[in-house]
């Protein structure tokens, strides 16, 4: 467990836009009638997105209003689950993953150079740019050490290469999201040692 | 090893199209009506004949699982299949690759084991932070719909639904109970049990969870037939299984291999070896963090990577995340890393784990860096089996049983450290405790 609550500066409102309610009637229609409530977490994940990557108060009212759960409900879900930032984050949130895998694969010095970049977690560096967090198991742990930028997972990190990804993103260069080394997804290094046959047929092939 | 055409993932690495098209290409969808005409008990009998084992680390056999459903509803409950996608077990990264490169496996999958249990709807909780994992397999199900090979009046004359649903970051809702509550739309916290899910599940209906890769492999046992999958692998321990290789090996990877493989093969023939060789093992965690890990000389041998063989060596096979750690790791910190990883996914619902998970992380920073006194690694170990068995669901299990097999196996290793702290000038006798934290 972790104590986790709300930001102090609060903005005044939020609403969805027109698209998201859409899309939230959307999900809710996914549930039996009156099940609505099971629709919480993608409704507050979506409200994360629209709000610049966390959750304020008012969005989790939002959320509570349009599921017509107690707010409370909404509140001990959105504080509950990590993946709710529950204040404002850099525009690249970086997700360091330090379990066991990734520790001994060097996910140490990912931590390092971030604590050197970036500074302690969950702060937003003064260009609005990055702020980091180390995290648990992301599930990608023959890809060690990786991180979750965004949406996505960048993974096979080494201190070079991991440096070389920060600054492109600063710099809104394109980047390669996956494996960061010569590597087809969680296959070993190097090539196959299964399912060889066929493998002219690499249209899919990720690069 | 394991042939190339007895492989059920064929697109592991994700070099073909993962549509329908190319599933297609790999022999999925086909025959799925011949399959469902079987009837639900003929399905079940099938599974129950190939020695299908649960594949989320409990071992629990599938078949007999689903037998566990009403034949009929009496009371006009609907009956629900519920996926557990919330792959979470540090090591584990197998279903990831079932969702985004084979999912339709997963779809076809969950139309059969939802036809032989008689369910309505398929719910597959994936975690929230395989966001691509989650588009792919939507795409897979939309194109299912599409083709009317699920949905209303689908060409197989059996409604039956699927959604796509996610969590937001929480290891405990991989357990099953906890798993429902959050797909009602609550905090993952289990439930007691009895009633068991087959009677009071998802909505208070019946309900089997479980896991990606249980299901993914359905579709091909009913084609090959029963014999086949029975006839790989060992006795009870039977069919193929993704491995996921991690750790201190030459080239971790995920492969999929026979049941009962040897170690040694797994490692050497996919994993390029272990990191400076064999005279380099330290220890290996054989099934996901939870386990207790083994020392080198307990896997140089035959060691056959199944169910039975680790249970009867006190580990696991767990999802067959195999975890290798070489003679460079500090044994003491990487399992105190995994005591970190169980005091920040306790749901804080049951006492002993809530607390017990928070103290022990605390008495083993202490005595990785050999700040503590010997006799608290007896207490140490008093403490795991306090918490053992004493909770809600097996977190609290899971939590202790890590640190029972580093005692088990390192124990000198920690005697070592507090030995050496003992004779340092400026030693403090152990009194600093890292800070407690709230909510603890």
């Amino acid at each position: 467990m972790a104590v986790r609550r709300l930001a102090e500066i609060q903005p005044a409102d939020f609403a969805f836009t027109a698209e998201n309610l859409t899309w939230a009637n959307a999900q809710i229609a996914k549930y039996p009638a009156g099940r609505q409530a099971s629709a919480v977490i993608p409704l507050l994940w979506r409200a994360q997105k629209q709000a610049g990557g966390w959750l304020p108060r008012k969005a989790i009212e939002h959320v509570a209003e349009i599921l017509s759960m107690a707010n409370i409900r909404v509140l001990e879900v959105a504080t509950f689950y990590t993946m709710f930032n529950l204040a404002p984050v850099g525009r690249h949130h970086v997700q360091v993953c330090g379990t066991t895998p990734c520790m001994l694969r060097g996910a140490g010095e990912i931590i390092d150079h971030c604590h050197e970049r970036i500074g302690e977690q969950f702060h937003v560096t003064a260009d609005g740019n990055f702020s980091w967090v180390e995290v648990e198991c992301l599930g990608a742990c023959v890809n060690a050490p990786m991180a979750q930028i965004n949406d996505d997972f960048y993974e096979d990190l080494t201190r070079e290469n991991f440096t070389q990804l920060l600054d492109n993103l600063a710099a809104g260069k394109p980047v390669k999201v996956g494996p960061q080394i010569d590597r087809q997804f969680s296959a070993p290094v190097g090539g196959e040692t299964t399912l060889t046959d066929g493998q002219a047929s690499s249209a899919n092939r990720q690069s | 090893m394991l042939d190339d055409k007895d492989r059920i993932f064929r697109n592991l690495y994700g070099r073909h199209d993962f549509g329908l098209e190319g599933a297609r290409a790999r022999g999925g969808w086909d025959g799925t009506k011949a399959i469902l005409e079987k009837g639900r008990d003929g399905i079940i009998n099938e599974l129950k004949a190939s020695g299908l084992r649960g594949r989320g680390g409990a071992g629990f056999p599938t078949g007999l699982k689903m037998s566990f459903m009403p034949k009929e509803s009496k009371d006009g409950r609907p009956s629900y299949l519920v996926v557990n996608a919330d792959e979470s077990e540090p090591g584990t990264c197998k279903d990831r690759e079932i969702m985004r490169h084979d999912p339709h496996l997963l779809v076809e999958g969950c139309l059969i084991a939802g036809f032989a249990m008689g369910a309505v709807a398929a719910y597959i909780y994936v975690r929230g932070e395989f966001i691509h994992e989650r588009i792919r397999l939507q795409a897979a199900v939309d194109q299912a719909y599409e083709q009317r090979l699920i949905g209303k009046n689908n060409i197989f004359g059996y409604d039956f639904e699927i959604v796509v649903h996610h969590g937001a970051g929480a290891y405990i809702c991989g357990e099953e109970t906890a798993l429902l509550e959050s797909l009602e739309g609550k905090k993952g916290q289990p439930r007691l049990k009895p009633p068991f899910p087959a009677n009071v599940g998802l909505y208070g209906c019946p309900t089997t969870v479980s896991n990606v890769e249980s299901i993914a492999v359905i579709p091909d046992i009913m084609r090959r037939g029963a014999a086949w999958f029975a006839g790989i692998g060992r006795p009870n321990n039977t069919g193929t299984k993704l491995f996921c290789i991690s750790g201190h090996v030459n080239k971790p990877c995920n492969v999929e291999e026979a049941m009962g493989i040897t170690f040694r093969e797994l490692v050497e023939r996919h994993a390029g070896g272990i990191r400076g060789g064999w005279d380099n093992l330290l220890a290996v965690i054989p099934g996901g963090s939870s386990v207790p890990c083994l020392t080198a000389d307990q896997c140089l041998g035959d060691l056959y990577m199944d169910f039975d063989t680790l249970r009867n060596l006190k580990s696991g096979l767990g999802t067959a995340a195999v975890i290798v750690m070489d003679k460079s790791t500090d044994i003491v910190r990487a399992i105190t890393r995994i005591s970190y990883f169980y005091k920040h996914e306790s749901c804080g619902q049951c006492t002993p784990c809530r607390e017990g998970t928070g103290w022990m992380w605390r008495v083993l920073t202490r005595m990785s860096e050999g700040r503590a006194q010997k006799r608290e690694i007896d207490m140490l170990l008093e403490v795991t089996t306090q918490v053992e068995g004493h909770t809600i669901c097996a977190l609290g299990d899971a939590a202790a049983w890590p640190i029972q097999g580093l005692i088990r196996n390192f124990r000198h290793e920690i005697e070592r450290r507090i030995d050496e702290y003992a004779a340092r000038p400026d030693n403090d006798h152990g009194v600093r405790e890292p800070a407690m934290q709230a909510a603890e």
